[in-house]
Order: C-alpha cells, then sequence, then structure tokens
C-alpha cells in the first residue's frame, strides 16, 4: 500500500510539510523520498519536469505537482475521512481564495519585508502588515478557518506562517508578533498542540539554522554579483 | 414551465378557441384538438418566454459580474458562464477607475472579475470557473471528472497564470530589446509545452471546451494582439505548434467563446492605451 503513494519532499519546505500532513490526516500510508534540491533526483526530474520542485505526489505512478492542486487531489481522491475543503461551493471558493492569497500574496510580500532594504522593504512592511491584519479578521470568532475543524486554509497557512517565524528570527525582526496579530497567534499555538499537525513540523532550532545558512549564502551571493 | 401558462390562459380566454388539457405533455394524442388562434399563440409565445427566463433567472439566482471587456481574466467566467447558459448582467468598470462595488466586493485585490452571487462575492478568475462549473452542475461540466485529470487540468491553469501570462505583459512593456527577447522567449517555451499537452481531441476538454481550454484560450486575443505589436513576431506558429492553431480557429469559433472573444484590433488599440498609462504612471512616481 505505501508503494501506490510516494511523496517527493524536503524536510525544511513548508509546501511539502502541507501534503504530509494531507495524507496524515487522510490516514493514509505513503513512502516519503527525500530531495537534495542542490542534485535533484531523476524521478523528481521525470515527475515534474514543468518546475522541477517539490513536493510532488506520485500516485499509482501517476505525479502530481503544486501543493495546493496536490491538496486538492487528495481530497478528492480520499474523500471518507477528514474532509479537507467543505462542501458547499460557496465555502469552497472561499477556501481557495484564502489559499491562494497566501501563496501569491503573502509569501512574497514577507520575503521582501523581511529581506530587502530602503523604500521597497518599508513599502513591503506595510503591505504584509495589511496581509495579515486580512488573515486575522478572516480567522476572527472562529476556531479555524475551516470552522470548526481545521481544514485547507489552515494547512495552507500554517506552514507557510511557522516558516515565516523562523525567518523572522533569523533576520531579528519583529513584523508578526502576538501582539499585533493576538488571534492568529492563538491560532498557531492550537495547530502547534496538535500531534498530527506538530509531527509535520522540522524541530525549530534545526530548521533556524538551516533558514540562517541559506540566508547568508543569498547574501553573499547577492553582495558577489553587485561588486562584479 | 408551459403548464402554468396554459392553465393561467385557459381561465382568460374563451374557452371555443383553446383546446389543451393541461395534464397531457405538448404532444396530444389524435383525438384532442389543439387550436390556439394566432394572436393567442403569439401571445403564449412571448408569455412563455417570458416566463421561462423568469423562471430560469429565479432558478439561477440573481447573477453578476464586475469586469471589463478587454481583461483575459474577466473572459473566463464569462466563457463559462456561457457554457452554462446562466444569463448574467455585466458590470462593466470605468477603465482607470475602480467602482465602490468592485472595492467593497474584492477589499483584498480590488481586481476584476468578480462573480456576484445572489449579493455573495466570488475573486480569482479560476476559483470563480470552479464555482461556476459546481454551482450549475447540470449543465455541460467545465472540469473533467477524473481526480487526476482535475490534478491536471489545474496544473496548466496555474502555470499559464504564475509564469506564462506574465510574459504577455512583460513584452510589450519590456524596456529593453534583451528583456523584449526574453519574454519572447519565454512564451514560445511555454507555448512549446502547451502543444505537447495538446491531445488528439479538438479541445484540451476532450470534444467540448474545458477547463485549460478556457483558462488559455482567455488570453488568445491578447496573444494575437501581441504578434501583430511585436512586428509580427511568431508565437503561435504553423511549424512549431500545429496543434494549438488549430486549437486556437476552434477556441475562437466555440459558441460560447465568439462573442466574449474581442477582435485582435480592438485589444491592439487598447493595449497602446493601457502601456500609455502605465508608462505615464512610472514616470510620475
Amino acid at each position: 500500500m505505501a508503494k501506490e503513494i510516494k511523496l517527493l519532499g524536503t524536510w525544511a519546505s513548508p509546501f511539502s510539510h502541507r501534503i504530509e500532513l494531507a495524507l496524515k490526516l487522510k490516514g493514509l500510508q505513503f513512502e516519503y523520498l527525500e530531495e537534495d534540491l542542490s542534485n535533484k533526483s531523476q524521478l523528481l526530474l521525470q515527475s515534474n519536469p514543468v518546475h522541477r520542485k517539490i513536493p510532488v505526489l506520485i500516485h499509482k505512478g501517476n505525479p502530481i505537482s503544486e501543493s495546493l492542486v496536490i491538496m486538492e487531489y487528495i481530497d478528492e481522491t480520499w474523500q471518507h475521512q477528514n474532509p479537507l475543503l467543505p462542501k458547499d461551493p460557496y465555502a469552497r471558493a472561499v477556501a481557495r481564495f484564502w489559499a491562494k492569497f497566501i501563496d501569491e500574496k503573502v509569501l512574497w510580500t514577507a520575503f521582501k519585508a523581511y529581506n530587502d532594504k530602503g523604500k521597497e522593504q518599508e513599502d513591503a512592511i506595510e503591505e504584509f502588515s495589511q496581509q495579515l491584519k486580512f488573515l486575522e479578521g478572516e480567522l476572527k470568532g472562529k476556531e479555524y478557518f475551516g470552522g470548526e475543524r481545521f481544514g485547507f486554509v489552515d494547512i495552507a497557512a500554517f506552514f507557510i506562517l511557522q516558516f515565516l517565524r523562523v525567518l523572522q528570527e533569523v533576520k531579528e525582526a519583529e513584523l508578526m508578533t502576538e501582539e499585533k496579530y493576538p488571534v492568529l497567534f492563538e491560532w498557531m499555538e492550537k495547530l502547534q498542540g496538535n500531534e498530527v499537525v506538530a509531527g509535520c513540523l522540522p524541530p525549530r532550532e534545526k530548521h533556524i539554522a538551516y533558514v540562517r545558512a541559506r540566508r547568508a549564502a543569498a547574501e553573499e551571493a547577492a553582495s558577489k554579483t553587485k561588486a562584479a | 414551465i408551459k403548464e402554468p401558462i396554459i392553465s393561467l390562459l385557459s381561465l382568460t380566454l374563451p374557452t371555443e378557441s383553446l383546446y389543451i388539457r393541461i395534464s397531457r405533455p405538448c404532444f396530444l394524442s389524435p383525438n384532442r384538438k389543439l387550436k390556439i388562434s394566432s394572436f393567442y399563440s403569439v401571445f403564449f409565445h412571448f408569455f412563455s418566454q417570458h416566463f421561462s427566463a423568469l423562471a430560469m433567472a429565479s432558478n439561477n439566482g440573481d447573477v453578476k459580474l464586475i469586469g471589463a471587456w478587454a481583461s483575459p481574466y474577466v473572459m473566463r467566467p464569462r466563457i463559462a458562464l456561457n457554457v452554462k447558459s446562466v444569463e448574467y448582467e455585466f458590470l462593466q468598470e470605468q477603465f482607470g477607475s475602480k467602482s465602490e462595488l468592485l472595492l467593497k466586493s474584492n477589499p483584498v485585490h480590488k481586481k476584476i472579475p468578480v462573480l456576484l452571487h445572489n449579493g455573495k462575492p466570488i475573486c480569482e478568475s479560476s476559483i470563480i470557473v470552479e464555482y461556476i462549473d459546481e454551482v450549475w452542475s447540470s449543465g455541460p461540466s467545465i472540469l473533467p471528472s477524473d481526480p487526476y485529470d482535475r490534478a491536471v487540468a489545474r496544473f496548466w491553469a496555474a502555470y499559464l497564470d504564475e509564469k506564462w501570462f506574465p510574459n504577455v505583459r512583460a513584452a510589450p512593456m519590456a524596456a529593453t530589446e534583451e528583456a523584449k527577447n526574453a519574454a519572447v522567449e519565454q512564451l514560445k517555451e511555454g507555448l512549446a509545452l502547451l502543444e505537447g499537452a495538446y491531445g488528439e481531441k479538438d479541445f484540451f476538454g476532450g470534444e467540448k471546451i474545458g477547463f485549460i481550454d478556457i483558462a488559455f484560450g482567455s488570453m488568445l486575443a491578447w496573444l494575437r494582439a501581441l504578434q501583430v505589436m511585436l512586428g509580427g513576431v511568431k508565437l503561435l506558429d504553423e511549424e512549431k505548434t500545429p496543434g494549438l492553431c488549430k486549437w486556437a480557429a476552434k477556441f475562437s469559433a466555440d459558441p460560447a467563446v465568439k462573442d466574449v472573444l474581442p477582435e485582435t484590433e480592438k485589444i491592439i488599440e487598447f493595449a497602446k492605451l493601457l502601456v500609455a498609462k502605465i508608462k505615464a504612471a512610472a514616470a510620475s512616481s
């Protein structure tokens, strides 16, 4: 049974964590293959020739790429347990909207807010703050983004925000704080307290060290291209 | 729909001119006579059209789409609504300004399209198309039924939005020749991928248009305009992308599409306005 489902991922990627959690919530056995992104496997290159990125889910030999697409596939293929998306079409559209918002806007704005300099960074910080306010507003009054139970948006958002907290620690910034976003922080704590969810997170210190090393390498490369 | 009308008419009209048994279906047995004078048949026809439109409207709810004729993202839900034969009110935004309704309905992005169904807003073109497909499930389906095929369709729609479309915008706006060529190369690469994904059938969706057709085809008018604006660059190429050329003709002619896809000339005119506006804004900031 485990051979039927393979997940190509990396331990540090929040996109990979999403799929791990989705599979675990559905009670599915799967084979996890850790990719070395500096030396991508043949399987990865064959399975995702367009983007050559993880995560990739391989089910009965068929590859699926793009984490949100994979999540919908998992939800549609294994419908009986822990539905990730609600049944109502309007609620589904809303869930898809927020997940897309996180991937297309929040993550990239956050990168700029933490990593850029000067006016670009200032603008990004302002925008990031606005985005977090939107998320806070969407979550207010609910247990989870998904309502009573956590679902699609919670899974999409949680790992990204946890990753951003790691980045925040590395950059010694204070853009996301409990004071500013109490609702988001309470929700994150609730999910961290969930065993299955927490089991998909990498050890915090290891994650911080990794992101720190990656940022240092990126900054060095950037300063070299500037000097050259 | 016709039955209540018949019963209504039979109450108001002299019975000699109307022999219809309302308990029977439309086809009548030879023993029954159907006799409506020509005046009443016109009246009847008008009434039944009106009633069926009202009935359909009340079944579909109130459907409005905030958008603009030139926007490819707006074309997507328009095509989808046509596929489902759903009538809607098209609320066009004025070029250069955003209506109160738009800002209220899409406070996060402040962008078109926005579908308003019974007053509730749905944003993001691909999400709107999926919503339309799920709500009007009795109409022709837009997404395939198999989960894997659905994943493939969503994958390509995501690819188009994230990787390919940005180059359609970048190419005419490019500051340098180098940048422009790079954007054109990216576009050609993407088209080669799509040519590979295009199968033997008429459309990406098979016998009829589907999710990928709508996601990609919504860009067709802009793609054609771009070829002209870039001095005759061949993006859709008879030699390199013969399948896509064949597909483009079929897609443009599809009944759900043909009134939505603008003429290339109109897009070229509009693009000039848009480029000028963007350049002016960049210069002043």
